[in-house]
């Protein structure tokens, strides 16, 4: 649910439909945004001081020096392993350390020794392995550059925008620490006398600077406190910000930093506000700017026919990331100077340090499996949690639960969960339940068992202030709560009224908290039973920007510096405590709203709040391919849309759309009417109950790309560029997508739509209806008439996908089921494919090596199946029912060979209008070797 | 393989039918029901049942699917489009769909449909049986008691119906002769008022100090006026004694006004003059009854629509207390809407004593009381106004959050249970039943409006019971409510009753 303040601003806003932009902070009202925005390019400061470099086998340390106030910085140099460059830059002597964020990077990213190839007066020359790959320091200004043979592909601080606010003693306060700050000077003087003559000189010079620079810096408006609205920023730190800018030569098209509603593609923000990264509750948000929303992942993607690259910075504060392009001159070859596209990408955070990750590609799989070494790859999530999800906020009752149930039977719709939003609680306190409507949970729980169905229940972050409510007891009395400027426990208003915010940055709270899921302590929880985090931004309704203070306290450190960082941990926490009830068996499902670059780790996301309309139905595919990008493959939208009351045409178009999105729930407000699937008509039931059956039959393939997505970190959702890199048309597309690779959808997403033009990529290549199996030529647009029941849907030729055509009530219902393959024949006659099949729910696959992961070849007039995991062990029940050779021509007979040898002539069917041989019951096991051979 | 289980055992089911003490034998393939048995020859080659194709019979049952129209694998959930036939012995015959098959979940009572799927299905035929014949037998007799009643109601609404037409001439007489009377007084007020017309004419703020001003003489009037009426022995003093004559002073609620309490009420002194009393009447006068009638006529005549000026309506007594009506007592609630019996007219014309009943009550109430009637008569109370005895009644039912209140042709309504403002949940708006039962659901519409959804309406459904009641409440979809409400009314004649449950033979 979770519509932020839909009560308390209905009082204050009623009748208001859209976002309030004026609750949001543009740049200039963020002070820093506007002090670092300020910065005019091409004036750099810094200098890198050569004589400090150090090269010792994992980095490079080399200080720089601001020559404006003669603040050194310290930049470290890694290279790392697969293809990766990292920079870090901090103070060289901080007032106090800088927040650098924790528990994002999965490890401490292997390392590779950095050699020096040549150094001068103007800078040093770094190899970076082999394709004459290099990293060109250069001193002034300070400047890096990554080069590969004569390409330049990658510039740092190329515009001079590197910025970085030392810490520095506030103004009104400096007389009584001069003592300090003058011991202070005191080792800078002496690094600069210990180098050149000519350095020692402009010390001189500078030194009589120094305390004009302090009070120009002083001169700046809202360094040391800045009001928005009624709220008031203590910032007892005074300035932290940092900013840094890459430039990409020969790039036109970059993609990533979610979360934005915007379409793939980023747009240059010149003239306008940066893209904000700010976790940030947002009312009836806006489609198509750079506001902030619930979650962020500061990766940015570039891409060119040449070559894919990412940027990943690592900061948890509010960030702005500036991006723009112009025409550039191209200095990097031989050839005479042309003008080549760049685009600048500009990072601005508010506090903490500059880290950067630069992954260098070359191909888009490679960026994925960089970001993925990193950050980790997508959770496997269990097979039902890819069913379809049936939610609203809220079901009112356990016979309101027990009777939406029923109607999926009476419909014969599959589902696999039903989830209950904030109402199901007792007040709003998490952990407990309704006593007038939910008074035997586990009841109603094992009504779904029976079904063999699962549930999710809300648990929000935030805790009702109520001495009589045992969480809020519990973790005031062991200290954990997040604490206010003052030092006492920060609160603010949530749905439970005033509440209290666990600080899930500490360690001890987040075990805490993953206890609390044990089933002896939440009472009424069973194990069908699964979470959903909702308003971890976190949403404060009374704090700034609908979220907490910046200057609240998680220990030492402000909330400013961890702020985006506070969702992942609340999902991190809940799914270690769903892992934890089961004694590491099962694996879990969390759904929240708020994310950062790693919350892949830890379950699903989805698109926050949005709204009944087609516009938002259109925006949820570059949403979630942003995400997918970024290593968080399993997102979705609500379907029907959050706000507002969708027509039927809508709501039937947003099944069809989300029953080929990874994360497949519908939800609506409090407010909405009821829209479960069938209170639109028969024909509109039947449409949707179509849409759903699709979901189910191709849970298959869905299950082997997110196991394929948690091996290699490979989006599940993906733009078509990724697949073909070279073919510009790609570049820009978000109206349609692929399923791993051999899927290609483009849902229908415009009111009263009679025909869509799919572009089908792959020129030489073929495609076919999913449906129908008409076949089609690669390279071309195609003009696809569609009717209500349309799907565009084609199946790459040259794939095999396995499907189960026996649609149940739900995924479990359909374990031992067998499988239908779907043999797309690629121009040459080939096709290949996988089957991933594990018991569904536990970590045995990865613990046990309990799976069966099967390779379909077909070539030479044969289809085999064959054991891509020999080591690996499992027993499934299902079986081969059927084999579809799309794109055959008739053959004169078919014989199945097992392994044990037996041979046996199998009956088929040829339809020569579709070039469809449909081969009958093969009946071999599926985790089984055999072959069928073809006598054409 | 799982899949291959033992099909020949699978396709001949050896169905079991207890009835009468015999058992019957009847040998089909797994799901077929008996009606459909002559289809299946193993003998034959079988054809589907669409006639699309024809093919070895080997093949039905063979878990997979040849017939278009699933008719070859009718126990096996193969076919996407099948059905299964659970013969539930015992129970009622059923057809699942064929994804139930083998699903892990027991769906026929005779777990009939879990042959291989490792479920443990319970034959639970027989007890569901019981049940529900049981329960048929309930009905039954709540339907026969029910119907019964219902031909009492029947009979009372006709003698009511002729009561009322008869009440309806007799007043349709006399009105023409107090509308006169009433038009003269209307006259004799208007003058009266005109003064107070040109003042609100002439500027608002005028008016409110004027109104103020008016307020306060009527105040001072009113309280002069109760101070005679209380100062019994005339001597310019009202004491304790004067004061204990109006027990509805009582503080305490005790039903006694006792001498402290009294000397309390007139600020501890024993007796107080006029100009004393002026600030103990404060104390009194939400509970101080008049021994006069009270201008309740004159009220009406106020709320004429000339007489009132932007928005508020300035005489406190009437207007006031129609305002308040939210907070007043459950009998007085109903005749806040303009639908109001005559027997209401009358209770609430008892308050003031049959004798003192003066013309100008009479004369502003018959137009009233006599277009209630009227709306009364024109009421749809069914095909034999078999529920014109739910007319101006109330029922409630207490959930654990709110009071539910149904008043039949009127209105509904919801109130919490601790405390805080009615909500209306719709206004009677029509039967709404579908064509060949119009009388078994009710429409409520138009309550109060819901923030960014639809104004408030209520169905309410109507089911043959002994007792007249509101049985269950809920809100199905937002602001849109649902109430059960049982009464005889619908109670139908009940069939001669077999209470056998037809068992398949």
């Amino acid at each position: 649910m979770s519509c932020l303040l839909a009560v308390w601003l209905a009082v204050v806003l009623s009748g208001i439909q859209a976002v309030d932009r004026s609750n949001f902070k543009t740049c200039i009202q963020s002070s820093f945004c506007k002090r670092m925005r300020d910065v005019v390019p091409g004036h750099s400061p810094y200098r890198a001081l050569l004589e400090t470099l150090e090269l010792s086998n994992t980095r490079l340390t080399l200080q720089l020096i601001n020559d404006n106030n003669k603040v050194r910085l310290l930049l470290e140099l890694y290279r790392l392993q697969g293809n990766m460059t990292r920079l870090k830059i901090n103070e060289l002597k901080p007032l106090r350390p800088r927040f650098e964020v924790p528990d994002v990077l999965i490890a401490d990213p292997p390392t590779e020794p950095l050699s020096l190839v040549s150094q001068d007066e103007g800078g040093v020359v770094l190899s970076l392995g082999a394709d004459a790959r290099h990293l060109v320091v250069s001193a002034r200004p300070f400047r890096l550059d990554i080069v590969e043979g004569p390409h330049v592909l990658l510039s740092v601080n190329s515009r001079g925008l590197l910025a970085f606010e030392h810490q520095r003693p506030r103004k009104d306060t400096l007389s009584k620490i001069s003592s300090t700050v003058g011991s202070m000077w005191d080792t800078i003087k002496n690094i600069f006398s210990s180098s050149s003559e000519n350095d020692s000189e402009e010390v001189e010079a500078e030194e009589d600077a120094e305390d004009q620079n302090y009070e120009k810096e002083e001169d700046q408006a809202d360094m040391w406190e800045e009001t928005f609205k009624s709220h008031t920023d203590s910032k007892p730190n005074g300035p932290t910000a940092i900013s840094m800018d890459f430039s990409l030569p020969g790039v036109e098209h970059v993609y990533g930093i979610p979360e934005h509603a915007e379409n793939l593609r980023l747009k240059t923000t010149d003239g306008h506000d940066p893209y904000r990264l700010y976790n940030l509750d947002v009312f009836q948000y806006e489609l198509y700017n750079p506001m902030a929303l619930y979650g962020s992942v500061p990766v940015l993607l570039s891409h060119s026919t040449q070559r894919t690259m990412g940027i990943f910075w690592l900061n948890a504060a509010e960030t702005w990331v500036d991006i723009s392009s112009k025409a550039a001159e191209n200095t990097d070859s031989v050839q005479a100077p042309s003008k080549v596209a760049q685009t600048d990408v500009r990072w601005i955070s508010e506090s903490g340090i500059i880290d950067v990750f630069i992954m260098l590609g070359p191909k888009p799989t490679d960026v994925f499996a960089q970001y993925a070494s990193l950050t980790g790859t997508q959770s496997f999530p269990p097979l039902f949690a890819l069913g379809y999800h049936q939610c609203r906020w809220n079901y009112k009752d356990q016979e309101d639960v027990r009777s939406v149930d029923q109607g999926f039977d009476d419909h014969d719709i599959p589902y696999d969960f039903i989830w209950l939003d904030i109402e199901h609680a007792d007040g709003k306190r998490y952990f407990t339940w309704d006593p007038a409507h939910f008074s035997q949970p586990r009841e109603m729980l094992q009504g779904l068992v029976d079904k063999r169905r699962k549930m999710v229940a809300i648990v929000d972050p935030h805790i009702k202030v109520d001495s009589g409510y045992r969480v809020h007891k519990e973790i005031r009395s062991k200290n954990l709560y997040v604490k206010n400027k003052d030092g006492g426990d920060y609160e603010g208003w949530c749905w439970p009224g005033t509440s209290g915010y666990p600080d899930f940055t500490n360690p001890e709270m987040r075990s805490w908290w993953a206890s609390m899921f044990a089933y002896d302590q939440y009472e009424g929880s069973m194990e069908n039973l699964y979470i959903w985090n909702d308003m971890n931004e976190p949403s404060v309704f009374n704090g700034p920007e609908v979220t907490m203070h910046k200057d609240a306290l998680h220990g030492s450190w402000e909330h400013r510096d961890i702020h985006n960082l506070y969702g992942l941990y609340v999902q991190m926490a809940t799914a270690d405590g769903l892992i934890q009830r089961s004694g590491g068996v099962e694996r879990p499902f969390v759904l929240a709203r708020a994310f950062f670059a790693g919350s892949q780790r830890y379950g699903a996301v989805w698109t926050g709040d949005n709204a009944a309309e087609w516009s938002h139905l259109k925006i949820s595919i570059p949403m979630c391919l942003s995400l997918g990008l970024v290593g968080i493959s399993f997102c979705g939208a609500d379907v029907g849309g959050f706000f507002k009351s969708p027509s039927s045409e809508l709501l039937v178009r947003w099944y069809q759309t989300g029953a080929y999105q990874p994360f497949f729930r519908a939800h609506a407000h409090l407010d909405t009417p009821r829209r479960e699937p069938w209170l639109f008509g028969p024909e509109n039931t039947a449409l949707i109950r179509e849409a759903v059956r699709q979901r189910y039959a191709l849970l298959p393939y869905w299950y082997l790309l997110f196991y394929k997505a948690h091996g290699t970190g490979q989006p599940v959702m993906r733009p078509l560029w990724v697949e073909y890199p070279e073919d510009v048309t790609t570049f820009t597309i978000d109206d349609e997508y692929l399923l791993g690779r051999d899927l290609l959808v483009h849902p229908v997403t415009d009111e009263g739509s009679k025909e869509v033009t799919v572009y089908l990529p792959g020129t030489g290549g073929v495609w076919y209806d999913a449906f129908t199996f008409q076949r089609h030529e690669g390279g071309q647009n195609l003009y696809v008439p569609v009717t209500m029941s349309s799907i565009p849907v084609f199946q790459r030729g040259g794939s095999i996908i396995p499907r189960k055509n026996r649609i149940r009530r739900s995924s479990s219902c359909m374990e031992k089921d067998p499988y239908t393959l779907y043999v797309a024949l690629s121009p040459q006659g080939t096709a290949e494919g996988e089957l991933y099949i594990d018991d569904g729910h536990t970590f045995n696959y990865e613990q046990k090596k309990q799976f069966v992961h099967r390779r379909f070849i077909f070539a030479d007039s044969t289809l085999s199946s064959s054991n891509i995991s020999p080591d690996s062990q499992f027993s499934t029940a299902s079986w081969v029912e059927r084999v579809l050779i799309l794109g055959a021509h008739k053959p004169s007979s078919v014989t199945l060979k097992t392994s044990g040898g037996s041979v046996a002539s199998l009956e088929f069917d040829f339809d020569e209008a579709t070039s469809v041989l449909t081969v009958h019951k093969p009946g071999v096991n599926a985790g089984a070797d055999w072959t069928l051979l073809f006598q054409w | 393989m799982q899949h291959n289980v033992n099909w020949l055992q699978a396709l001949l089911v050896l169905s079991l039918s207890v009835t009468l003490g015999w058992t019957v034998e009847v040998q089909r393939p797994r799901g077929v029901p008996l009606t459909k048995r002559q289809f299946y020859d193993e003998a034959k080659p079988f054809t589907c049942l669409d006639g699309s194709r024809t093919i070895p019979f080997d093949r039905v049952n063979d878990d997979y699917c040849d017939c278009k129209d699933g008719s070859d694998e009718p126990g096996t959930a193969a076919c996407p489009n099948g059905s299964f036939h659970c013969t539930n012995a015992g129970y009622r015959p059923t057809f699942i769909p064929s994804s139930r098959i083998n699903d892990g979940i027991c769906d026929c009572c005779d777990g009939t449909d879990e042959y291989n799927s490792g479920a443990s299905c319970q034959n639970t035929c027989k007890e569901l049986g019981r049940k529900e014949r049981e329960a048929l037998q309930k009905l039954a007799e709540i339907t026969k008691e029910g119907f019964l009643l219902k031909q009492q109601l029947i009979e009372e609404a006709k003698k009511g119906q002729q009561e009322k037409q008869s009440r309806l001439s007799e007043l349709q007489d006399s009105r023409k002769g107090h509308e006169d009377k009433v038009e003269a007084l209307r006259t004799v007020k208007e003058t009266a008022e005109q003064p107070e017309k040109e003042a609100k004419e002439r500027h608002l703020k005028a008016w409110e100090e004027h109104k103020a001003a008016l307020r306060l003489e009527k105040e001072k009037a009113k309280m002069a006026e109760v101070f005679l009426e209380l100062d019994d022995n005339a001597d310019g003093f009202v004491d304790v004694s004067e004061l204990q004559t109006h027990q509805e002073l009582d503080p305490d609620g005790d039903g006694t006004l006792t001498d402290t309490e009294a000397q309390g009420l007139l600020g501890g002194a024993h007796k107080v003059d006029s100009t004393e009393f002026m600030n103990m009447w404060s104390n009194m006068k939400e509970k101080y009854v008049s021994e006069v009638c009270p201008p309740t006529p004159s009220s009406d005549l106020d709320k004429d629509p000339d007489s009132v000026y932007p928005e508020d309506d300035l005489d406190e007594d009437a207007a006031g207390e129609d305002d308040e009506d939210d907070d007043d007592d459950d009998d007085r609630d109903d005749d806040d809407d303009k639908v109001i019996s005559p027997l209401q007219v009358l209770e609430k014309l008892s308050v003031c004593e049959r004798e003192r009943w003066c013309l100008l009550c009479n004369a502003a109430l018959l137009p009233f009381s006599f277009r209630a009637l009227e709306k009364e008569i024109s009421f749809d109370f069914g095909p034999s106004s078999e529920f014109a005895y739910l007319y101006s009644q109330c029922y409630e039912l207490t959930t654990n959050e709110y009071i539910y209140r149904l008043c039949p042709f009127n209105r509904v309504s919801q109130k919490p249970k601790y405390g805080g403002s009615e909500t209306s949940l719709g206004s009677w708006g029509s039967w709404s039943g579908p064509e060949d039962n119009k009388y078994s659901v009710m429409k409520y519409e138009h309550g109060m409006g819901c923030w960014q959804g639809p104004n408030r309406s209520t169905t309410v459904k109507l089911t043959c019971g002994k007792e007249t009641a509101v049985v269950s409440t809920s809100e199905p979809s937002r602001c849109e409510y649902l109430m059960e409400f049982t009464t005889p009314a619908v109670c139908l004649e009940p069939p001669n009753i077999d209470t056998q449950v037809h068992d398949e033979f």
